[in-house]
């Protein structure tokens, strides 16, 4: 007798699962962050995808994967052989007027450095996913920022977001805002590995007619490499040339912060679902004293522990950073000039940075040092490698930030949940 | 502030690269023993690992280190008091790869500075092909070949120690000739180059060149765009397809002429190009098919003419001719313009013959570059008759 007919007769007896809800039309789905971008992707009838395997990136690969076998999208799906090519061949693909997707993870990622130095220097508008993952060593699977941060400076847009149905969305608005002839810069969607990537949310699923009038086709104009358009692209070019190409890119990413104003509002027009200042969204600020400043799905436990805190009377509040790139200064330095202090909680780290500290909290002190307000900032690392971010972590915190509010020097830099 | 020298060495890549940066250092080296600091370096856009691309090493020296300081806060110096030219051919200008636009071999000498060439042409040759000059200047002929001296496997010919003590001679301020042999002692243990210096020093006889004298041509110049008129994403447009031509004599159009660079001609980038006798061309297209630069016209009568504004004088076309002296490669002094071979012998064959037969009579050694079993030795031996006899 066959060995899978006498271990079928020993197991327990469970309850059939329920069939998976389909796809439908404004319709709400149990799916996860993952296959939340994949659905984006069907939406946006993105003409080119390629993929490579990486945890936990791949789960988008293979719900695209899926989607494409059941016929629901139409595209070219490759499979190439590195990360590098599959960040090369949707750079060509965009050149010749494709809509593209692709994504990686950690070290993933990084193998594809080059295509990704090349990809917002030739104004490409490709929509990349990055299911944040640890640097290897060692190899881990868990969450950290570092990767997707490490494009920071090369003209990415960089956009982290913290639960399925703002994947969902952000993938959307980020083909609007990248495609907009007026940017023409790559953006790259962050998603927490595990905790986003890996767990199924009910999700509003927008119908197509919508996302149509939201988002218009991919038009490359005088870019578009094609013979009626006869053009050459990245030719050699040095010392004469090269500031001149560095300023268009660097102007681009000026015109970013209105492009993705301009999307946010006709979002909610169109959907009908609010995102307030698509920048950072604030949890608890209004009467806050001191604030915590975190990205992606820390948020949650972050939450939590702020209401909690508040049953005792302390007034916490949370700003979450949606987009790193292009970087909101103004507009962040005037809210976190209403506080007493702020403590940034870094999910990465930049080793031998000012004062040891993080990369957001770098960044959110160079933008308060030109505010009227300038309130002390504390840096926190915590929850690296997908380690948990606890409810006590997130109260240690804010202890030290009162502290701060106070007057009392503290470290420039803390590890937070660390075995010590 | 003390006083700044600025030496230009103007060569082509990848041939004369160890010449001219060994001439740099020399003269930094015989500066310095004589307690002036210098500094030597390539022009390092000029992308000199390209076969014969027009490049450029310095060699800055000044009496202090703070002058020295001052004329080493630019990229490359303005002005320099010698330029020294270790192919003729770059008189006609240089047009680098790194940079847009013509410039004229003199353009930087400083009024009444030293243009040295190596050259077997006369000093009139030379004075023709290089621009005019508003202010006088000093040419010093240095006899020889374009020196292939120190790359790889070719045999020193001793053009950098003769390039020495003419610099020695014309700018002793820099160095002198005492200091210029103990470096060549100390860098190449060798007595019979301090010989071939000394000569050199003794040999040098500078002529005047006046700004009436030259070629009146205004160098192409190229007006570099702002950052909001360029096109974003580095595209550029292509060069758009050609058209017909059209014959001289009668007015009938036919043939192609592809479109060219607008703002890349290759006028200078050559050391030869070629002559075509189109009475004995076959038509058999492999010129036009070999040429790696698309340099060939298609002519109304299915001729092919070698266009100079793309000919870069790689000699491809005369290798690959099956025909016996149909297409010949000439040294590029030879030349004054650019004009159509084939119109001029559209418009008068017998003139084009005789003139064709004067370029193949004539031609001086055509270009850099190995062509025959036994070259060096000959070459050496020339080359050592013309050190000792100037």
């Amino acid at each position: 007798m066959p060995q899978a007919q006498v271990e079928a007769k020993v197991e327990p007896q469970v309850p059939v699962a329920p069939v998976q809800p389909t796809l439908t039309a404004e319709g709400t789905s149990l799916i996860t962050g993952s296959e939340a971008i994949a659905v984006a992707c069907k939406l946006a009838d993105v003409d080119v995808i390629t993929a490579y395997p990486i945890r936990p990136y791949d789960t988008v690969m293979q719900y695209v994967a899926k989607l494409v076998s059941n016929g629901e999208l139409d595209c070219e799906y490759i499979v190439a052989e590195s990360e590098h090519s599959q960040f090369e061949v949707v750079k060509h693909a965009s050149a010749v007027g494709a809509r593209v997707f692709c994504g990686s993870s950690g070290v993933g990622w990084m193998y594809a450095f080059e295509a990704l130095t090349v990809t917002p220097a030739l104004r490409i508008p490709m929509v990349a996913m990055v299911g944040n993952r640890a640097l290897d060593d060692p190899g881990a699977f868990g969450v950290e920022h570092n990767d997707a941060l490490a494009v920071r400076d090369l003209g990415w847009q960089l956009v982290w977001v913290d639960n399925a149905q703002e994947a969902l969305d952000t993938a959307l608005i980020a083909y609007r805002v990248a495609e907009d002839r007026r940017i023409f810069l790559p953006c790259a969607i962050s998603c927490d590995g595990a905790f986003l990537t890996h767990s199924q949310a009910l999700v509003k699923i927008p119908s197509q007619a919508k996302v149509d009038a939201f988002l218009p086709r991919y038009n490359r104009g005088d870019l578009l490499l094609h013979p009626d358009n006869p053009i050459t692209v990245a030719p050699q070019a040095n010392e004469d040339w090269l500031m001149e190409i560095r300023r268009q890119n660097a102007a681009a990413m000026e015109r970013s912060l209105t492009v993705i104003r301009e999307a946010y509002a006709d979002f909610e027009r169109i959907f009908g679902r609010k995102y307030g200042l698509p920048f950072f969204e604030e949890y608890m600020t209004d009467d806050a004293d001191v604030v915590l400043v975190g990205m992606g799905t820390m948020s949650n436990p972050v939450r939590v522990a702020i209401r909690k805190m508040r049953e005792q009377g302390m007034k916490v509040g949370f700003v979450r950073m949606r987009w790193f790139r292009p970087f909101a200064a103004e507009e962040l330095a005037a809210t976190l000039g209403r506080f007493k202090a702020v403590g940034v909680i870094d999910r990465d780290f930049s080793f031998g940075s000012p004062y040891m500290g993080g990369v957001l909290a770098t960044e959110v002190r160079t933008a308060l040092y030109p505010a009227a307000k300038r309130p002390p900032v504390v840096g926190f690392i915590c929850g690296l490698g997908g380690r948990e971010v606890t409810v006590p972590d997130v109260n240690r915190m804010t202890r030290s930030v009162y502290l701060a509010a106070e007057g009392k020097a503290q470290p420039g830099t803390q590890w937070i949940g660390l075995r010590e | 502030m003390g006083q700044l020298f600025a030496v230009e060495i103007v060569y082509r890549g990848i041939f004369q690269k160890t010449l001219a940066k060994n001439i740099g250092r020399a003269l930094v080296l015989a500066a310095h023993r004589e307690g002036k600091p210098g500094i030597t370096f390539g022009r390092y856009g000029d992308s000199p690992e390209r076969n014969g691309v027009p490049a450029k090493n310095f060699a800055i020296i000044a009496t202090d280190d703070l002058t020295l300081e001052e004329g080493m806060a630019k990229y490359e110096p303005k002005q320099v008091d010698v330029t020294i030219a270790v192919d003729d051919t770059l008189c006609k200008g240089v047009e680098s790869w790194a940079w847009y636009g013509l410039q004229p071999i003199n353009r930087l000498l400083k009024p009444n500075g030293t243009l040295i060439v190596t050259s077997h042409q006369t000093p009139e040759t030379l004075v023709a092909m290089a621009h005019r000059k508003e202010d006088p200047y000093q040419l010093a002929i240095v006899k020889g070949i374009a020196s292939f001296s120190g790359l790889w496997v070719y045999k020193d010919d001793h053009t950098d120690v003769r390039i020495l003590g003419t610099v020695a001679k014309v700018l002793p301020q820099l160095c002198n000739l005492a200091s210029v042999e103990q470096v060549i002692r100390d860098e190449w243990h060798d007595e019979l180059k301090v010989t071939s210096a000394r000569k050199s020093h003794s040999q040098t006889a500078p002529v005047t060149v006046t700004s009436l004298q030259g070629n009146p041509e205004k160098p192409y110049e190229f007006t570099f765009p702002k950052w909001t008129e360029m096109r974003e994403g580095i595209a550029i447009p292509c060069i758009p397809p050609g058209h017909a031509m059209e014959d001289p004599n009668n007015g009938k159009s036919g043939g192609y002429r592809p479109e060219r660079n607008p703002t890349f001609k290759k006028f200078t980038t050559r050391t030869m190009r070629p002559v075509v006798n189109f009475d004995t061309c076959i038509k058999c297209t492999l010129c036009w098919l070999q040429c790696p630069d698309s340099c060939f016209d298609v002519t109304p009568d299915s001729l092919y003419d070698a266009n100079m504004q793309a000919c870069c004088g790689c000699g491809v076309c005369e290798a690959v001719c099956p025909v016996d002296k149909c297409v010949t490669m000439v040294n590029e002094t030879q030349f004054s313009d650019n004009a159509s071979q084939w119109e001029m012998w559209k418009k008068d064959k017998e003139g084009y013959h005789r003139w064709l037969d004067e370029k193949i009579a004539n031609r001086p050694e055509r270009s850099h570059g190995f062509r025959y079993r036994g070259q060096y030795e000959q070459e050496l031996k020339d080359q050592a008759k013309t050190a000792n006899q100037g």
